[in-house]
């Protein structure tokens, strides 16, 4: 498992030493989700009622935009051959990089989601639901990404081509990321709603890597 | 030797885009053997490394380590081989020490610091340990990459056009490393265009014809 830590550790510290990526990720989600109140104007009710789907489909965006690299680098400069070489089976070494991932994408979307809710007035109440929502969903969104990252690795165009194929799979985990949010904002228990985000994650989770590895040894022949 | 080990190659074809790229292609090497694989361009050297590195199925023949087929036990032949390819995996933001213990630690070894800097010192690249890869040229990355040879240890060596971008001094080192590598029983299958002093070794010529490998 030493491999699996150090796949970790070198992708955290290549994202410390370039951290334009995962800037470029929260700096889209923060200006997309300010562009309602400019559309849609500032009445509190109409953003009230958005606020829980925008900062959703919008964290849901930003995952989706640095999903592209996931293993476009390695595959590009060989280093992906060596990961498949490894006596570590390649499973792990996927699932390390989607842990890598989220905690380079996804996170920084979690920490900074309570401030952009609250700009849509979002009730205080649901902020416990949204940061959990968040937290068990937005895995399975890196999980799901990286079977779209590995099956575009042979094409040109990857980035749409990753959305095509992996938006339709996150609409489960928008359903009930929001439901969940939604439930907590008018006092009902969003208990259940979480417990789905757990299942969905808890089956991606032996799924994805699979899935990601076997793409990832199909286009290395 | 303690542990002789047989690497033998029976019938070996590959297919790519519906064409024989080479097929009836046999070898048997043991410890101690070189093999080069000479051949025009798209005569299928590359394309036969991989697949001895198993990143390639091959369409027909048989694959043995020891009598052992290599694709029943897919992780024991990954760990007994150092494949290297054309590219050097040198990541720009990472110094060659790091990328060095970071590919060490990918096969599942933890050589300390020292030798970590002979490794890269046999390169000749000491120096250059600290710099971030992007300030190296061709050649040094090509080095950084050949140090992880000498960093970890495998029986077998899968070398594509090792010498790529090397200079003269390079290319010295490199066959000092091959030398001691087969001294300690290792074996050494290298693409190559010339240039790479290999001593005694067998050759294997790929695209003469089209259908014939033909064995040392």
């Amino acid at each position: 498992m030493n491999a699996v830590l150090a796949v970790l550790l070198r992708d955290l510290r290549l994202a410390w030493r370039a951290p334009g990526d995962s800037l470029n990720v929260v700096l889209f989600f923060v200006l997309t989700v300010v562009l309602f109140p400019l559309g849609i104007g500032p009445e509190i009710e109409t953003l009230q009622r958005i606020s829980v789907g925008v900062v959703w489909v919008m964290a849901l965006l930003a995952c989706l935009l640095s999903l592209d690299r996931l293993f476009r680098d390695d595959a590009e400069d060989g280093s992906l051959d060596l990961f498949a070489l490894s006596p570590v089976a390649l499973e792990f070494l996927v699932l390390s990089k989607v842990l890598a991932h989220w905690l380079i994408s996804a996170v920084p979307l979690i920490v900074i989601s309570p401030v952009l809710a609250l700009s849509l007035h979002m009730p205080v109440e649901a902020f416990p639901a949204l940061l959990s929502s968040l937290l068990l969903g937005t895995p399975t969104l890196s999980l799901i990404g990286a079977i779209g990252a590995a099956l575009t690795l042979g094409s040109r165009k990857a980035g749409v081509l990753i959305g095509l194929l992996v938006l339709p799979l996150y609409i489960p985990v928008l359903i009930f990321g929001v439901a969940a949010v939604d439930a907590a904002a008018q006092g009902l228990p969003a208990q259940p709603h979480l417990l789905l985000l757990g299942g969905l994650l808890a089956l991606f989770l032996p799924v994805a890597p699979v899935a990601a590895a076997a793409a990832i040894r199909q286009a290395q022949q | 030797m303690a542990d002789p080990d047989q690497f033998v190659a029976a019938d070996l074809a590959c297919i790519r885009g519906e064409r024989f790229v080479f097929s009836k292609l046999r070898f048997t090497l043991s410890n101690g053997d070189a093999l080069a694989l000479v051949g025009p361009n798209g005569a299928g050297k590359s394309s036969l490394l991989r697949l001895l590195a198993g990143l390639l199925p091959a369409s027909d023949g048989k694959l043995t380590w020891n009598g052992a087929p290599v694709g029943d036990e897919p992780d024991a032949h990954r760990a007994r081989l150092h494949y290297l390819g054309h590219l050097d995996a040198v990541k720009p933001a990472l110094t060659p020490l790091e990328s060095l213990a970071f590919h060490a630690q990918l096969r599942g070894e933890m050589p300390g610091a020292t030798a970590l800097k002979t490794a890269l010192d046999a390169l000749g690249i000491a120096g250059l340990a600290d710099l971030p890869g992007r300030f190296l040229s061709q050649g040094q990355r090509r080095r950084a990459a050949l140090a992880r040879l000498r960093a970890t240890s495998a029986r077998l060596w899968l070398l594509d056009e090792p010498t790529l971008g090397l200079d003269a001094d390079a290319l010295v080192r490199l066959a000092d490393l091959i030398d001691t590598h087969r001294s300690q029983g290792g074996i050494v299958i290298v693409a190559t265009h010339g240039g790479l002093d290999l001593g005694p070794h067998t050759t294997l010529e790929l695209g003469t014809a089209r259908n014939a490998g033909m064995a040392a």
